[in-house]
């Protein structure tokens, strides 16, 4: 039987055909993808790198709501002028905490994976309430709806951490019980920028 | 009962849900367009955001792709699926009750999920955006689509199945296996989730479904359109058989592993973004095979393009096809891949793909089929003549304009002066920018009155008239 032959086999049972096209689409998937779900060095958190806090996580869901990854990487590629520019590339057990990962794919504003401790909190809160009056030719969206909003406005900060447990998060019962508390007189903007200041600084600025 | 069909009591083709699908389509590529012209704007006009959260640019982006992908180019693909599966195994579509669900359940979910985009419920993966409930009732409208589809061809009246069907079939299983994989995640709430993967294993496994939903839905699907609408419109059988099968299976096996290259020199295992740079490279022939197999096709028809319009589209699709298939493959290659990822570039690239090939070929298949389906003729063939230029001039200037503004923030951001420090800030590079952003402004704006011109000739068209009732050809009736 050639390969012809062999064809119209498949193409005169569909069920044969459906069995087909889902092995060979599969193969790609179980070679190439699956190997990295079960690779500890992907998982295992480098040395400084830790949970978010109750209000860096809040931040860091605003910064998905607001799709802040459509325009701006977190990955730090190991390039002499990336490096320069942004500061030490990132590893891969920097993120181990990061669900869903925001690495994104455009830079249409800076890489924010080494943002952290790079301005001060009082710069941050300008720029997200007016970015020109900071960077005057800034093309970035204004967000003064963040300052008005509490961070703790949608109550499900505890939902989140026993999910978080659940996926293995460290957090501890304290943690947990505390966290709304931790939250309290924040704004979505305090959130935010708490992310922003600790994005990146699992590695010092000296680190190679 | 005044219906000719019913008298006749004979089997008619379900195609009243084809137009319903094709009209949504439509609609959605209007909405879909506007939201990205609009978003164009934004970049050079930042105070178009008007400081509306549902207006800003990070969620109206996610708004613009999904409603784009999944409004305009699912409904499109769902309507000529079922259009072409009837045609090809000459019997009514199975459970055709079902396949009106399928198309008013996921012309609601795209709604709904549309509105959810806009007020931020996002997972933020890209192109699975929407948040856990969207995606149970994605699953559950794709089962019943596969369901119509399937159960048709189990019912077939012709023992082959025709090339197009593996091509839809291939879209409707591998979609919903990279749909469900890479949405694994744990509910907070009913509009928050948390990923079961994270870090680098989340990017590996959402850049494993990312690229193949461009590979299955935007590429594999469209081709299951190009293989039977082209022969049709041609009026010549697909120049070769042979090749078809070669090319489909090569592309089924080859396209899942490329995904890596959109992580190229990130945190993640070095022999797998090499194997996915290789793959990418390998894509390339199976890509190219059904360019072949479908310029091959027409070529004994030139002449029908001086008069065809849908012809034109479609054969332009085509080219923009074999361009965007060539400039994947050298973007996945890491040295070149240095300078384009992170730019306009691969957003140049997307939409060379997306318009080029996706929206063109669509076009030329909805000028084909529109007034087939409500026995007419096409409002006028001059605007549609005009939507062809306008849909050539836009989609060029905008892969040209992002060319542009790619390479340049490729080569400016790694530039070093002799002292090896950084010669350009970010900002600079990013100033440098608006003649670009401005020019893909025109660009889209050019491309969207096409589709105007498409949806005002396709509504005088149809207006006054109904889907007419076609049976299948009687001498496969009475094989059955």
């Amino acid at each position: 039987m050639n390969g012809v032959q062999l064809h119209q086999v498949l193409e005169k049972n569909i069920g044969l055909l459906i069995f087909g096209i889902l092995f060979v689409s599969a193969i790609g998937g179980l070679v190439q993808v699956l190997p990295s779900l079960f690779q500890e060095s992907l998982k295992t958190a480098s040395p400084n790198t830790k949970v978010y806090s109750p209000l860096e996580l809040v931040g860091r869901d605003i910064y998905i709501r607001e799709g802040c990854s459509t325009c701006h990487s977190q990955q730090i590629r190991p390039l002499v002028a990336e490096v320069e520019r942004y500061g030490t590339y990132s590893r891969a057990g920097e993120f181990v905490y990061d669900r869903p990962f925001l690495w994104g794919s455009k830079r249409t504003g800076p890489d924010l994976h080494r943002i952290g401790g790079k301005y001060s909190n009082e710069w941050h809160r300008i720029h997200f309430i007016n970015p020109r009056d900071v960077v005057h030719n800034s093309i970035m969206p204004a967000y003064p709806w963040l300052a008005e909003r509490a961070a703790n406005q949608d109550g499900d900060i505890k939902n989140k951490l026993h999910v978080l447990v659940k996926l293995g998060h460290p957090y501890t019962d304290d943690d947990i019980e505390s966290s709304g508390s931790m939250l309290e007189g924040q704004s979505e903007l305090d959130a935010l920028i708490a992310y922003m200041q600790v994005l990146g600084t699992a590695y010092a600025k000296g680190d190679q | 009962m005044s219906d000719p069909a019913k008298k006749l009591s004979v089997e008619i083709y379900s195609d009243r849900v084809v137009t319903t699908l094709v009209m949504f389509s439509v609609i959605w590529a209007v909405i879909g367009m506007l939201a990205g012209v609009y978003i164009a704007a934004e970049m050079v006009w930042p105070a178009l955001n008007f400081d509306q959260s549902w207006l800003s640019f990070g969620r109206l982006r996610t708004f613009h792709t999904n409603v784009v992908i999944f409004g305009f180019g699912v409904s499109a693909l769902m309507g000529t699926a079922y259009y072409s599966v009837q045609r090809t195994s000459h019997v009514r579509l199975y459970a055709s009750n079902l396949a009106w669900f399928t198309c008013w359940a996921w012309q609601i979910a795209i709604l709904a999920g549309g509105i959810s985009l806009l007020m931020g419920l996002t997972t933020s993966k890209e192109y699975a955006e929407l948040e856990w409930p969207f995606d149970i009732a994605i699953t559950l409208v794709w089962v019943c689509f596969a369901i119509v589809f399937f159960g048709t061809i189990a019912k077939r009246r012709i023992k082959q199945i025709y090339i197009s069907n593996w091509f839809y079939g291939g879209l409707i299983i591998v979609i919903a296996m990279l749909h469900i994989v890479n949405n694994l995640a744990l509910p907070v709430t009913l509009t928050k989730s948390y990923s079961l993967y994270a870090g680098a294993q989340d990017a590996i496994v959402q850049w494993w479904y990312g690229h193949n939903a461009v590979g299955f839905l935007l590429t594999g699907g469209f081709l299951g359109m190009m293989y039977y609408f082209l022969p049709k419109q041609a009026e010549r059988p697909i120049w070769s058989y042979k090749l078809s099968i070669v090319a489909f299976w090569a592309f089924t096996y080859s396209y899942i592993w490329a995904g890596p290259h959109h992580l190229h020199f990130n945190a993640i295992p070095e022999w797998v973004q090499n194997l996915g740079m290789v793959m990418s490279l390998v894509l390339l022939a199976p890509s190219w095979a059904s360019m072949v197999n479908g310029i091959m096709t027409v070529s004994s028809a030139w002449e029908k393009l001086r008069s065809d319009p849908s012809l034109k589209f479609i054969v332009l699709a085509l080219a923009f096809y074999g361009l965007a298939t060539f400039e994947g493959p050298m973007l996945a290659i890491k040295s070149v891949n240095i300078i384009s990822h992170f730019t306009e570039w691969t957003i140049g690239h997307v939409h060379s793909g997306a318009l080029g090939w996706n929206a063109m070929i669509t076009y030329g298949t909805f000028y084909f089929l529109v007034p087939r389906l409500v026995g007419g003729n096409l409002y006028s063939v001059k605007l549609a003549n005009l939507h062809f230029w306008l849909a050539l001039a836009g989609t060029i200037l905008y892969i040209v304009a992002l060319w542009g503004a790619g390479v340049s923030q490729g080569v400016l951001w790694l530039s070093l002066d002799d002292l090896g420090e950084l010669r350009y800030s970010f900002n600079e590079v990013m100033a440098a920018m608006k003649p670009y952003y401005l020019l893909r402004l025109v660009a889209g704006i050019l491309f969207f009155i096409g589709t105007l011109l498409m949806i005002y000739n396709f509504s005088k068209t149809i207006v006054g008239r109904r889907t007419i009732a076609v049976r299948p050809p009687i001498e496969s009736l009475a094989v059955a």
